[in-house]
């Protein structure tokens, strides 16, 4: 019975042994079938491979403090920004240039964090949301967002903030209408653009250095 | 998004020889499309060469014609003063396409560079001979709303998706460009091509050939002009069709004419014979129907797009009526 136990037992470790060989197996079969064309080739060599996986220096300004950075060439801007340096004020959404939601300055032009890979900021002067009040102080544009309810979930809020602040240094906000075309590339699901409109035009209108 | 390797070129030349040598290297500049396009998988390169610091950025008006360095960005070009005052159809075009924060980022070159929207093309899960060659035409048979009614073959039926590359076409501009072999002008014409049998060439450009810039010649265009986007909301969104028209007038007698739609074909499309039935009429709605009826000559629409055979002409007619009464 000992015997039997013992026997019973080992087929056991040899199963368990052998499913867990072939888990293994398939597994990385699987990830070989979905490793993308371009990896395969370059793992042929291990140092092409490495190569593409290797982190690449680059210096920027992020809200007035220098930072030496390594990222992976594939790093979007937004990723820098949200899961390396912890800055989550700005916002993914759409990650396609299509919701605004990733908007910040660079050299004081706004632009779409998402669409922009972070090796290509070398010496450049990032500003997100983070950047723009003054020690405890809101911005005027903040001030006038919480003002006129300019939003209701605040997913959008970051992106439409610095959009809009770009908007008056640029001279777009000169009507209603205008800010509406030169805000267009913000989205606001919940649909608060009436306000917000109602607060870019405030702030034009007060005449503030924004 | 895949691996890939990157690298900052500091010349030309330098940019030239690294896409030259791989098999699968872009160039990137503002990057706005080519990175949309690698996070879904529809192109994927090796490398990246960052072409961002060549000194191509330079906008200069000189005795006959306008010089817009390639990497010039589509804000600085649409707010450049001479650009207003001279070329104030291209300025009026760059403005209608994309979001302020965009044009902040895209090139003139870039622009030019753009891939087709058509969602089979984006859809990797889909058949797209662009895309994949051979695999076959989604769209042809599939949902075609925004597809071409000009040009269109068995292989493909998309479109170009450029606001400014309309305005240029309409303008007459000419292509720089350098490459391994040398430098060469093109006309913008015939910078981009039609689907014919090899959907999956959008132009002329050989391999490892790189942009340096647009020039359009001077032009009498500077007044009587309109560019009419007709889009599915007011901002933000690409052309169903759009029209550049651009006039010439002695009083009310037509000198030329300059006509040119998006939205409609592979490339920008120049309406050569429309322009040239206006020449010498009246600038009247009745003159301005005829030219949109020789300007709809061998349309075609498929399922779902067949509303453009309608708005197009109707859009050429409201762009030149905006156009002289400006």
């Amino acid at each position: 019975m000992s015997q039997d136990h013992s026997e019973k037992q080992s087929e056991q470790k040899e199963f368990h042994e052998t499913r867990r060989g072939f888990l293994k197996q398939s597994t990385a079969m699987m990830a070989l079938a979905l490793t993308p064309p371009i990896v395969l080739k370059a793992a042929e060599k291990d140092e092409a491979i490495a190569a593409l996986f290797e982190k690449v220096p680059v210096s920027m300004e992020i809200n007035g403090k220098k930072q030496q950075l390594s990222v992976e060439p594939r790093t979007t801007l937004l990723d820098l920004l949200r899961e390396q340096l912890a800055l989550t004020g700005t916002k993914k959404g759409c990650d396609h240039g299509q919701c605004g939601a990733c908007t910040v300055h660079i050299n004081g032009m706004r632009v779409n964090s998402c669409l922009t890979l972070a090796v290509m900021q070398e010496g450049k002067k990032i500003t997100t949301i983070e950047g723009l009040a003054n020690g405890e102080e809101l911005h005027p544009m903040q001030q006038a967002f919480i003002k006129h309810d300019g939003f209701q979930c605040g997913y959008c809020t970051p992106g439409q903030i610095m959009s809009a602040v770009a908007c008056i240094r640029e001279g777009h906000a000169n009507s209603p209408e205008e800010i509406r075309e030169f805000m267009s590339g913000n989205i606001c699901r919940c649909g608060a653009y009436d306000n917000i409109v109602s607060a870019v035009l405030e702030v034009k209108q007060g005449g503030q250095k924004v | 998004m895949n691996p890939f390797s990157f690298v900052r070129a500091n010349s030309p030349k330098a940019a030239i020889d690294a896409v030259s040598k791989g098999d699968n290297s872009r160039f990137i500049a503002g990057g706005t499309n080519l990175l949309d396009l690698m996070k879904n998988g529809v192109m994927q390169p090796e490398k990246l060469v960052d072409i961002n610091n060549l000194p191509l950025k330079d906008i200069q008006l000189s005795k006959d014609k306008l010089h817009i360095g390639a990497l010039a960005l589509n804000s600085t070009v649409a707010a450049d003063n001479q650009v207003k005052a001279q070329f104030p159809l291209l300025s009026q075009a760059l403005l209608a396409g994309a979001s302020q924060q965009l044009r902040n980022m895209a090139t003139v070159g870039g622009n030019m560079m753009q891939r087709t929207r058509c969602s089979y093309f984006y859809d990797t899960a889909m058949p797209c001979n662009k895309r994949q060659p051979g695999s076959g035409c989604g769209a042809i048979g599939g949902v075609n709303r925004m597809h071409a009614i000009f040009g269109a073959s068995d292989k493909c039926i998309a479109v170009h998706p450029s606001d400014m590359c309309v305005a240029l076409v309409a303008l007459d501009a000419t292509v720089l460009v350098t490459g391994p072999k040398g430098e060469r002008k093109i006309p913008f014409a015939d910078f981009h091509r039609l689907p014919g049998d090899t959907p999956e060439k959008d132009n002329n450009l050989g391999k490892g050939e790189l942009i340096t810039a647009v020039e359009i010649p001077n032009n009498p265009y500077t007044k009587n002009i309109y560019y009419l986007k007709v889009r599915d909301r007011a901002s933000y969104a690409f052309a169903l069709v759009s029209v550049a028209a651009a006039l010439e007038l002695d009083g009310n007698v037509i000198k030329s004419a300059r006509l040119a739609m998006g939205g409609v074909a592979h490339k920008p499309w120049r309406l050569a014979a429309a322009e040239q039935s206006l020449i010498g009429k009246t600038a009247t709605e009745e003159n301005f129907r005829v030219a949109a009826t020789v300007a709809m000559e061998n349309a075609k629409a498929y399922e779902h797009n067949s509303f453009k055979l309608q708005l197009a002409p109707n859009s050429i007619v409201t762009a030149l009526l905006k156009a002289t009464s400006v």
